[in-house]
């Protein structure tokens, strides 16, 4: 077992985690919701480097937290959304209930199947990635595979990026019958 | 700590889809879809500590895949703003053959 | 497929010649494709713009009008012949790739000379079909039995390939010609050479569609495509039957290939039903396939085709397919005596049936044909009483002599059409009542021809002597000690059902020997009746024509030599016995059950016997035979009593008919097609369910397409909810 330290810690940044994740969707404020989610994120990243993927953790406060929660930001801003807006944002309030029965729903029967067949269990410092980590570095644990075995894949997601690219440019572009 | 992380993954998850279901401001629903897919991050890290370095790779294809979304997406939204002046989606019905 | 592994690894033949197997089928295929290709390219030109014009005035063709149509009908006659602009390419590649299929064949021969052929070479190509338990594989089989088949085939075939360059080289449809016919030998090829019932069944219906092609081959005239339509619809029959034995055999055996199902099938147990069942089926198939009873009724009507077809499709090779099956199939046989019983009774009464029938017919490729069908039935016989190789040995020198009297009377009708076409008369250039003396005409022709007929009617030292006598001898020494004797069939014991099978074998050379002494007299002997101005037209045919006909004669004068018996005291005993012994051997020996064949003194009294009665219904012929009061066909007097049910063949067809093809006329025009298909199907499934279920689905799918996202994504997560409950709860 790991130790009470860890323990407290791990519970603790869950905890939070929860809690942002439950004020981000109930905010009616775009930009409020950004805000906490973007805190969701960062008790994710302490969760990541708790669980020995130091990189991911790194890369989920550059790429998540830093650029696409700033994109999404940029965006509310530009079109000045940043007002709770008049009209109803959330469902009323037999829409909440609804959704919130099926979220329920959909969290029992995760738990039902994932109870199902849970791994071993779980002690800081072993396992694969621990062992890999330990060989390679964080870095180099995730490079490793990355640039071997899913070389094409890591090939392919550069050409889905040109191509977003591009997709962005073109839709986001003003055009002249906008103009007009 | 296995079985936590994956609670909390699921936990995440659910709170993430019941955003979808409840909101109508587009890029809210858009950011929901974001807390989904860390959810799911959470769940490859974690079973990478059991099942091999793959889990983490693929949060890396992930993380990808949620930025080319968010930058076309977004376009999009913009784009559907400077016609509609909204982005409630409610008043937006396109995708209505 | 572990034993293919197995042998394929260690066989003396891997990596010799015989690796190249594939080329020999492969071969005319390309022919196929070359001849094909100039046929499509040129068929705007010089396709067949008036029927009359296309298919009758090329002087070549023969005029392979059925007899029943009367041989009238001719176009305008003063067409010039026109030959095919290609014609020269295709003259030398249709024959070439024939001819260099046979070289390859005569190598690989070669090479299996000099080795142990204990096992036979199996030359995987490809996975054909793997799925699940059943997995087939594109693969050929080098032994001796197939060996001895694609040497007949690529042989006789490159023989009558050549013969068809003079005979059908001013037809307007030439390129067309060759190219089935190049088709048609690949895929007898494929048949012969397959080393699995799905590979051979590949060819079966390949030479099926072929035959089709080629008894159609002048289609403008209904009663040829109907010709060609009646062989395939009668092969369907067959064909079920084969399907069937095949579906058993995988299904009890969970293998398709000759190894496989000849290791497995003695498992089943001798005499049991399965086995008896699946080789009744098989002999289903050969029946259609080599027009035994009853199916044997599309054969004669082939006749349409060209006369080389007949010669190579409808005489030498493809019909004898069944035989060939049975004897691959020796295995099985050999394990079910009643069904070797049924294949033998039925063998035997063909051979009677048709024999009766050809004493009477006035067309002379009718006589041949129906002399073909009775000659199937001898094959039959041998087989069928587990004397395999004597069944191959008659298929071999049936080849050689029934293709050359096809031949050479393809070479009489060429004669007889010449002479027609430059005298403008309208004429039945096939009816023999309309020839007479043409030996005058066609010395050589006519010299072969006997040759072929003496070896037909089993006259000793000509070819079909020895293989006829070899049958009829392993009929009546199986009738003693085999274990075909020791079962009863249908409450006749097997030992009197086969001397019956003798007798009818013995009475049909009796009337063999009639009908084609008749045909030679009524042809080339008496007087000359096609009148005064054709005689002068009359005359051999050329070298490319006749070149053919002498090796066959050739082949049908010492192709005895074969197989020599044992009690001859000269030449190499037994060759072919030999060579089959690795294929056939433990079969035939399952049957005998290595008993002796008879004794010397018996067998001599059986030759003694047969000879004589070859050498009877010739003199018979000739003395009751009159060409000299012949009178033409234009002339010919009505017919009556039994020569009238002979001259309508039994009337077969009209009892099939009436039993078979008009019931299933009014059945189909009365209850399918205005009951079914106009009642339940256009009125009900269409018009109602087909336009109503739809306007439902989408008027209750419209209302679903409301273009909101969010509806879009509830009923998304309603949907991830029902999948991971069936999870949950499973």
């Amino acid at each position: 077992m790991p130790n009470f330290f860890y323990q407290v810690n791990f519970y603790l940044f869950g905890l939070i985690a929860i809690g942002s994740a439950i004020a981000f969707v109930t905010r009616r404020s775009p930009v409020a919701a950004a805000l906490w989610l973007v805190n969701t994120m960062f008790c994710l990243a302490v969760l990541y480097v708790m669980l020995e993927a130091q990189f991911i953790g790194v890369i989920q406060v550059l790429v998540y937290a830093g650029a696409i929660m700033v994109v999404f930001l940029f965006v509310v801003m530009l079109l000045n959304l940043g007002e709770p807006s008049e009209i109803a944002d959330i469902r009323g309030k037999w829409g909440k209930l609804v959704a919130a029965l099926l979220g329920i729903v959909l969290l029992a029967q995760v738990a039902a199947l994932s109870g199902k067949r849970m791994p071993e269990p779980f002690i800081p410092g072993t396992g694969y990635d621990a062992q890999a980590v330990r060989d390679l570095g964080a870095v180099g644990s995730v490079a490793q595979p990355l640039f071997n075995e899913y070389l094409l894949a890591f090939e392919l997601t550069s050409i889905l990026l040109l191509v977003a690219i591009v997709g962005a440019v073109v839709i986001g572009r003003r055009r002249q019958i906008d103009a007009r | 700590m296995l079985a936590e992380s994956l609670a909390l993954s699921a936990v995440l998850f659910s709170i993430g889809a019941i955003g979808v279901l409840t909101r109508r401001n587009a890029i809210v629903i858009f950011m929901c879809v974001e807390l989904m897919l860390n959810a799911v991050n959470l769940t490859f890290v974690a079973l990478s500590k059991v099942y091999g370095m793959a889990g983490q790779v693929f949060v890396i294809f992930v993380m990808t895949v949620a930025a080319a979304e968010a930058a076309v997406g977004l376009a999009i939204i913009i784009a559907i703003f400077r016609h509609k002046q909204t982005v409630n989606l409610e008043n937006i019905n396109l995708l209505k053959g | 497929m572990l034993l293919q592994e197995a042998t394929r690894g260690v066989h003396p033949l891997s990596g010799s010649i015989a690796e190249w197997v594939w080329l020999i089928p492969l071969l005319p295929f390309l022919g196929f494709l070359i001849n094909g290709w100039l046929s499509i390219t040129s068929a705007a030109h010089v396709g067949p713009k008036d029927p009359s014009a296309a298919g009758h005035d090329a002087a070549g063709h023969g005029d392979d009008h059925g007899h029943d149509s009367g041989g009238g009908a001719h176009g305008d006659d003063h067409h010039p012949v026109v030959r095919h602009k290609y014609a020269g390419l295709v003259s030398i590649v249709g024959p070439a790739v024939l001819l260099l299929s046979f070289g390859l064949t005569l190598a690989i021969f070669m090479a299996m000379l000099g080795v142990s052929r204990e096992a036979p070479f199996v030359r995987t190509l490809f996975s054909w079909i793997p799925a699940g338990d059943l997995h087939v594989d594109a693969a050929l089989q080098v032994d001796p039995l197939s060996m001895v088949m694609t040497l007949v085939v690529t042989g006789v075939g490159t023989l009558i390939h050549l013969f068809s360059v003079g005979y059908m080289q001013d037809d307007p449809g030439y390129p067309r010609y060759f190219a089935y016919l190049n088709l048609f030998v690949s895929f007898m090829l494929v048949l012969v050479l397959g080393a699995s019932y799905p590979v051979l069944f590949v060819g079966w219906e390949g030479v099926g569609l072929c035959s089709y092609l080629l008894i159609g081959f002048w289609f403008t005239d209904k009663a040829n495509a109907d010709a060609g339509k009646k062989a395939f619809i009668v092969n369907r029959i067959g064909d079920f039957g084969f399907l069937v034995a095949m579906f058993l055999m995988f299904a009890n055996f969970g293998a398709l290939d000759f190894l496989g199902v000849s290791a497995a099938a003695p498992g089943a147990g001798f005499n049991s039903p399965l086995v008896t069942t699946i080789c009744l089926f098989l002999f289903l198939g050969c029946a259609g396939k080599s027009a035994q009873i009853p199916l044997y009724v599309w054969l004669p009507d082939a006749m349409a085709g060209p006369t080389p077809v007949s010669a190579l499709i409808h005489a030498a090779t493809m019909v004898t397919a069944g035989v060939y099956l049975i004897a691959r199939s020796a295995f099985l046989f050999s394990l079910a005596p009643v069904a070797q019983l049924t294949v033998a009774f039925v063998g035997g009464l063909t051979a009677l049936f048709a024999a009766t029938i050809g004493l009477k017919q006035w067309d002379i490729k009718k006589v041949l044909a129906y002399s073909t069908v009775s000659q199937l039935g001898y094959m039959f016989v041998g087989v069928g009483v587990g004397a395999y190789t004597a069944g191959v040995f008659h298929l071999v020198t049936h080849a050689f002599f029934k293709a050359l009297l096809f031949l050479g009377s393809g070479s009489v009708i060429f004669a007889m059409h010449r002479a027609y076409h430059a005298t403008h008369n309208h004429d039945d250039a096939q009816d023999m009542r309309n020839m007479g003396g043409l030996r005058r005409y066609m010395p050589v022709t006519f010299i072969l021809m006997w040759i072929a007929t003496l070896a037909i009617a089993g006259i000793p030292v000509f070819a079909g002597f020895f293989s006829k006598d070899e049958i009829l001898g392993a009929v009546f020494a199986r009738a003693h000690e085999s274990t075909l004797a020791q079962v009863s069939w249908l409450g006749i014991p097997g030992s009197a059902l086969l001397f019956i099978i003798y007798a009818m074998g013995l009475t049909a050379a009796l009337l063999t020997a009639i009908y084609m002494t008749r045909m030679m007299l009524y042809t080339f002997h008496g007087p000359n009746r096609s009148g005064e101005k054709e005689q002068s037209h009359l005359a051999e045919a050329p070298w490319v024509m006749t070149g053919p006909l002498v090796v066959l004669g050739v082949l049908s004068l010492f192709g005895g030599w074969l197989n020599l018996p044992a009690l001859l005291p000269v030449g190499p005993i037994g060759v072919l016995d030999h060579w089959l012994e690795p294929v056939v051997g433990t079969a035939t020996n399952a049957v005998t059950g290595g008993a002796a064949e008879v004794a010397h003194g018996t067998e001599w009294a059986l030759i003694g016997a047969a000879v004589a009665i070859a050498v009877a219904g010739i003199l018979i012929a000739i003395v009751r035979l009159k060409p000299e009061r012949l009178v033409p066909k234009a002339q010919a007097p009505e017919e009556h009593g039994i020569e009238r049910v002979l001259l309508n063949k039994y009337y077969v067809d009209e009892l099939y008919d009436r039993v078979v093809v008009r019931p299933t006329v009014w059945i189909s025009r009365n209850v399918l097609a205005t009951g079914v298909d106009e009642g339940i199907i256009d009125k009900l499934l269409v018009t109602w369910v087909g336009t109503g279920i739809p306007r439902l689905f989408g008027w209750f799918g419209s209302r679903l397409q409301s273009g909101q996202v969010g509806t879009y994504a509830w009923v998304l997560l309603i949907g991830v909810i029902a999948v991971l409950g069936a999870f949950t709860l499973r």
